[in-house]
């Protein structure tokens, strides 16, 4: 079996190409035969495939599930009363969901790996947290969405939390003035979904031409770009204008998934997103899934050494991206790093941000 | 109070439990400690005794027996 505790305690960007290959392929088996002996659905797909789960060459060979299939269908590989957890996609109203079952181990080793992955950029210690979105998305307990649970996996790295937006989705100013007061001069974490952070952080913050010191600020920021696309805002764009509102410097994004959850992929100091050992990118070529080259754009595809519960260590994301180099990017992380150039064609909208952006139309 | 009653008093607040659930206590043993109720009790511990944990501390704090062995990395005894 998959040994987590080893593997866990690997710096997360610490392989170059032929270990990393080598270690993913090793793992990443492991999981396939996992799946393939405890999910019957998965093992029908397999088999259809004609795939040998005993003779595995490399990763890139396994088998590929469209994230659309745990909407479908509920995969689990481990027995129902094992699951603690279930997370679910988001979704605009009327699409199905995702419905993502985990147990106490692949529950934990997500945390754990967030926190590995994350603390390599912001460090250990824990930070003043101003989570910008409203806290009532955290109202249910039992089924998780895909913010909150994004919202939790980041708090672990806060020692004193405020919901910066109240639930008619406003800026309290109020709030934030007397939190940044309390904390002056120390490191604050931020925490949001990118279109949520421009419209009712950023503009809210340009609209009333009030300016805050966030200049000790870090902000981690995901969940789709696609609407800000639409007005024609760049990441470069979005880092400026928040500098300009609020003396930020340090601004990363982040891109991950529900279906994935606890290996993202962060932006670094160049602003290029890296795959930590611990998951990897593949670019497929929409006309024969081949693998596309260093930088031709494709569907991405993303592989995780954690998902244990359920079938979700290979899966082909409906997004679009193109990678960019591997283990020579000049903030010296090793591993592949890119970028994501939009959703495919006809795809659901479902980033955080997006679904949400949605609901303005 | 002793720092037992402390660390009791922060799983039955944080958890509306009786202190005689306490002991077998493990993350996800009981609807209440989940990860939302975790975040709340690592908060009463902290209060409790004045202490900030580590991160890595904060997800390996799995039950109340581990919490014990934790807490003493903070100087902080539960006999």
């Amino acid at each position: 079996m998959v040994n987590y505790e080893e593997i866990l305690n690997m710096p997360p960007y610490s392989l170059d190409k032929s270990k990393k290959h080598e270690f993913l392929t090793e793992q990443l088996s492991i999981l396939t035969r996992h799946h393939y002996y405890n999910c019957p659905e998965y093992r029908k797909i397999i088999d259809a495939f004609g795939f040998d789960v005993n003779c595995i060459k490399s990763y890139c060979d396994i088998p590929f599930l469209p994230v659309r299939l745990f909407k479908e269908y509920d995969l689990l590989s481990v027995p129902r009363e094992d699951v603690v957890k279930t997370m679910t996609s988001s979704g605009t109203t009327g699409q199905k969901v995702s419905k993502i079952y985990l147990d106490k181990e692949t529950s934990s080793n997500q945390t754990k790996t967030l926190v590995k992955i994350v603390s390599s950029y912001i460090g250990a210690k824990r930070l003043p947290m101003i989570v910008i979105d409203t806290s009532a998305v955290l109202k249910d307990r039992n089924m998780f969405s895909a913010r909150g649970a994004g919202i939790l996996g980041f708090s672990v790295f806060a020692r004193d939390r405020i919901f910066a937006l109240d639930e008619n989705m406003e800026l309290d100013i109020d709030g934030l003035v007397q939190f940044l007061r309390k904390y002056e001069g120390e490191d604050i974490l931020l925490f949001g979904f990118t279109y949520m952070i421009w419209q009712h952080f950023y503009n809210k913050l340009k609209e009333l031409d009030l300016s805050l010191d966030l200049s000790r600020g870090v902000m981690i920021h995901g969940g789709g770009w696609k609407k800000l696309q639409e007005h024609a805002i760049s990441p470069a764009g979005f880092k400026e204008a928040l500098h300009h509102v609020c003396g930020i410097n340090r601004v990363y994004d982040y891109y991950g998934m529900v279906e994935q959850t606890g290996t993202v992929y962060i932006e670094c100091e160049c602003g290029h997103l890296h795959s930590s050992v611990f998951s990897d990118v593949i670019i497929r070529r929409s006309s024969d899934f081949g693998i596309a080259e260093t930088g031709e754009k494709g569907i991405i595809e993303v592989v995780s050494v954690l998902p244990k519960s359920y079938p979700g260590h290979v899966l082909l994301t409906e997004d679009e991206g193109i990678i960019i180099g591997e283990d020579d990017c000049s903030c010296g992380r090793k591993g592949k790093y890119f970028r994501i150039t939009g959703r495919i064609n006809n795809a659901e909208i479902r980033g955080c941000s997006d679904t949400y952006a949605d609901r303005f139309k | 109070m002793t720092n037992l009653e402390k660390y009791v008093k922060a799983f039955t607040d944080s958890f509306e439990i009786s202190e005689d659930q306490v002991s077998a206590l493990e993350y996800q043993s009981i609807v209440q400690w989940d990860s939302v109720g975790h975040m709340s009790l690592i908060a009463a511990i902290e209060d409790a005794f004045g202490i900030m944990m580590d991160t890595d501390d904060i997800i390996d704090f799995s039950s109340f027996e581990k919490g014990k062995e934790i807490l003493k990395k903070y100087n902080v005894v539960i006999e």
